[in-house]
């Protein structure tokens, strides 16, 4: 029987040119594009709820992106991606309430901004890998949230600041569903942008660093040039990220940026699957919607524990350390290898191997 | 005499970060990990320590000492199910699992003890000492010298046990040490049972201090710039890291808070760490062997 979900039975591919092209098949084309329709008509048969829960996923998967070019492309772990998010936001959130800049001309900014400070923070990386770049990246968000809490004339301090909707022209992006499309386009052109560089001389350059950095150098790649270009291009999409989230939720303060929220989207990158941009999506998924997934555990559970709902966030805290080792443990390639699985059970079906 | 004020909290602090910092070193040294849960380590010790007293109305001793077994078994409960799973993983498998081990354990504190503020009943003279103008309060003597002696025993232990000579085997070259006949998942687990008998210690020693609450695990990371600072794989290093990061951190509180707004303390190690992976990643007594790039 021919089999209806996988079109493409082998690889036949005789060139280099053939193997790194964006869609192998036409099939394959054809698939990306329904999938892109199924994002763009969503806001019309799903719930105003669903659409909101939809925005955040999208505005997570690209930060997650960012850090999965960082940590699953070029191999350097970062504990301060939470930082780096806040600087985005306050970046938007200062020049577009303070200085009445156009949205459109400060997410951009915020983004650069952000490249600035997290290649800076990536210096560091010329000397140090793996356990002791970690470190460096955990000493990053804890000076800059400390910066941004204390620096009360420019970020307003603890207080946080407030922000609006962007607009064009008399339009503004206050329903769910208007800011949902322009999450969605966004991490359309960063998935394009993401999918490319690994087609390229810089992303080839990235996967050797990560996979054996000094045989790369011997090879003449400039390691401290890729690396802090990895932190660059990384912070640029967290920086656009945290600015989308900050306009978003209309509210940036210090402790929405806190180690907690660099450790949750390490958790995305990793539950993803590393070096995967989908898996960054399917793990930007995953753990936003895992407080959603466990209201529904705990409303059932309510009734055997009744006080469940006061401990709450502390048992999203428990479930989210469970995910996390339990991946680690028996799917370190995460979401990514199991879609993959599926798919390769499906490729050879009905056949198991 | 602000300034030997100042001096002598840090010291007492750093005491108390050296001991928590041992518990790092330990785990870095024997399995090439860094226990980013030590934390919340730190946590469970004295709400063990507070139960056993409160529920089962037993002296501080005995509660002490139960608080110890009690933390032995998560060490080794932590090492058998997580750590020994994830042995040849990459670096980052086993600083993520770390990392969700520490919230799994803070959830599983909030769970079960909530988040209320809890204070130690007396076990220390409250009375505070007078020594020429500088005021020490008992608990924090006491705390110096519990520190003081279970850091000596901890040197003895490496230097002429049997298991602590094969802990220091291990550390130096675990292929060696496997095909000398040492088992190595013995080693391993007695490290992890020792790095979390000392951060239960710590948290005890903390807790009769500032009151036992969840936001104690806050010293995990702000052990970190001590274990950096001392050198990764090193004993002395913790224990003088410790002692330096304590005293900076209130010197910079006393002198520099008031200047910005308060909060100093947290930041100003992490700064110091900044600086020293700059210049010094090795830290003071860490050995030399970090692969350059």
């Amino acid at each position: 029987m021919r089999n209806l979900f996988v079109r493409e039975c082998g690889n036949y591919k005789t060139s280099y040119k053939e193997d790194m092209k964006l869609f192998g098949t036409k099939s394959e084309f054809i698939k990306w594009l329904i999938l892109i329709v199924i994002l763009l008509t969503l806001p019309f048969y799903a719930s105003n709820y669903w659409v909101g829960m939809l925005t955040l996923c999208a505005i997570s998967a690209i930060g997650a992106i960012g850090l999965n070019i960082l940590t699953g492309f070029t191999g350097q772990i970062s504990i301060g991606v939470g930082a780096f998010l806040g600087v985005g936001g306050y970046t938007t959130a200062i020049l577009t309430t303070t200085y009445g800049l156009s949205f459109w001309i400060s997410l951009p900014l915020a983004g650069i901004v952000t490249a600035v400070v997290g290649g800076l923070f990536g210096i560091p990386s010329l000397r140090l890998k793996g356990l002791y770049l970690a470190i460096a990246t955990l000493a990053a968000q804890v000076i800059i949230t400390f910066i941004i809490s204390r620096w009360d004339s420019v970020t307003g301090g603890t207080a946080g600041m407030v922000l609006s909707r962007p607009t064009i022209g008399n339009f503004t992006f206050m329903s769910n569903s208007s800011y949902y499309y322009l999450s969605i386009i966004i991490l359309i052109l960063t998935v394009l942008y993401s999918v490319n560089l690994l087609r390229t001389r810089v992303g080839r350059a990235f996967l050797a660093v990560r996979d054996r950095d000094i045989a790369a150098q011997i090879m003449g790649i400039n390691l401290f040039y890729y690396k802090v270009l990895a932190f660059i291009i990384s912070s640029f999409f967290v920086g656009i990220a945290g600015a989308l989230l900050a306009h978003y939720t209309m509210i940036v303060s210090p402790e929405l940026y806190n180690i907690q929220v660099s450790i949750q989207y390490l958790a995305m990158v990793l539950i993803g699957g590393l070096g995967s941009i989908l898996g960054s999506i399917l793990g930007a998924i995953f753990i936003t919607l895992l407080p959603v997934g466990l209201t529904s555990v705990v409303d059932l559970l309510t009734a055997y524990m009744p006080n469940l709902y006061q401990l709450f966030s502390a048992f999203k805290e428990f479930v989210f350390g469970l995910a996390i080792i339990l991946f680690l443990i028996f799917e370190p390639g995460g979401l990514d290898h199991i879609w993959q699985n599926i798919k390769h059970y499906f490729k050879v079906w009905p056949f198991s191997y | 005499m602000f300034f030997l004020q100042m001096l002598i909290n840090g010291i007492v602090v750093g005491s108390i970060y050296g001991l928590v910092a041992l518990g790092f070193v330990l785990i870095y040294r024997a399995s090439g990990a860094l226990n980013l849960a030590n934390g919340e380590f730190v946590l469970f010790g004295p709400y063990i320590c507070l139960v056993l007293m409160t529920a089962l109305n037993v002296p501080f001793l005995v509660a002490f000492i139960g608080t110890l077994i009690i933390s032995a078994i998560l060490g080794l409960v932590v090492e058998r199910l997580v750590i020994r799973q994830l042995q040849n993983a990459p670096t980052i498998s086993v600083i993520m699992a770390t990392l969700g081990l520490s919230s799994l354990l803070a959830g599983a504190v909030h769970i079960i003890w909530g988040h209320t503020t809890r204070t130690f009943p007396p076990v220390f003279p409250q009375t505070p000492l007078n020594l020429g103008g500088i005021i020490v309060t008992p608990v924090y003597l006491w705390s110096f010298i519990i520190v003081m002696i279970l850091l000596i025993i901890f040197s003895l232990f490496f230097k002429f046990s049997k298991i602590g000579l094969a802990m220091r085997a291990v550390a130096d070259d675990r292929q060696a040490a496997l095909s000398m006949g040492m088992s190595v998942k013995f080693v391993l687990a007695v490290t992890w049972i020792i790095a979390a008998m000392v951060a239960g210690i710590g948290g005890i020693l903390l807790g009769n201090i500032n009151g036992v609450n969840p936001t104690m695990s806050a010293i995990g990371l702000t052990v970190l710039p001590v274990v950096i600072l001392g050198g990764l794989d090193s004993v002395i290093g913790a224990i003088v890291g410790g002692f330096l990061i304590g005293i900076i951190q209130n010197l910079a509180g006393g002198y520099l808070d008031p200047l910005v707004g308060g909060g100093l303390k947290d930041v100003v190690p992490f700064i110091v760490v900044l600086l020293i992976l700059m210049l010094k990643p090795h830290g003071l007594f860490g050995s030399r062997g970090i692969e350059r790039v």
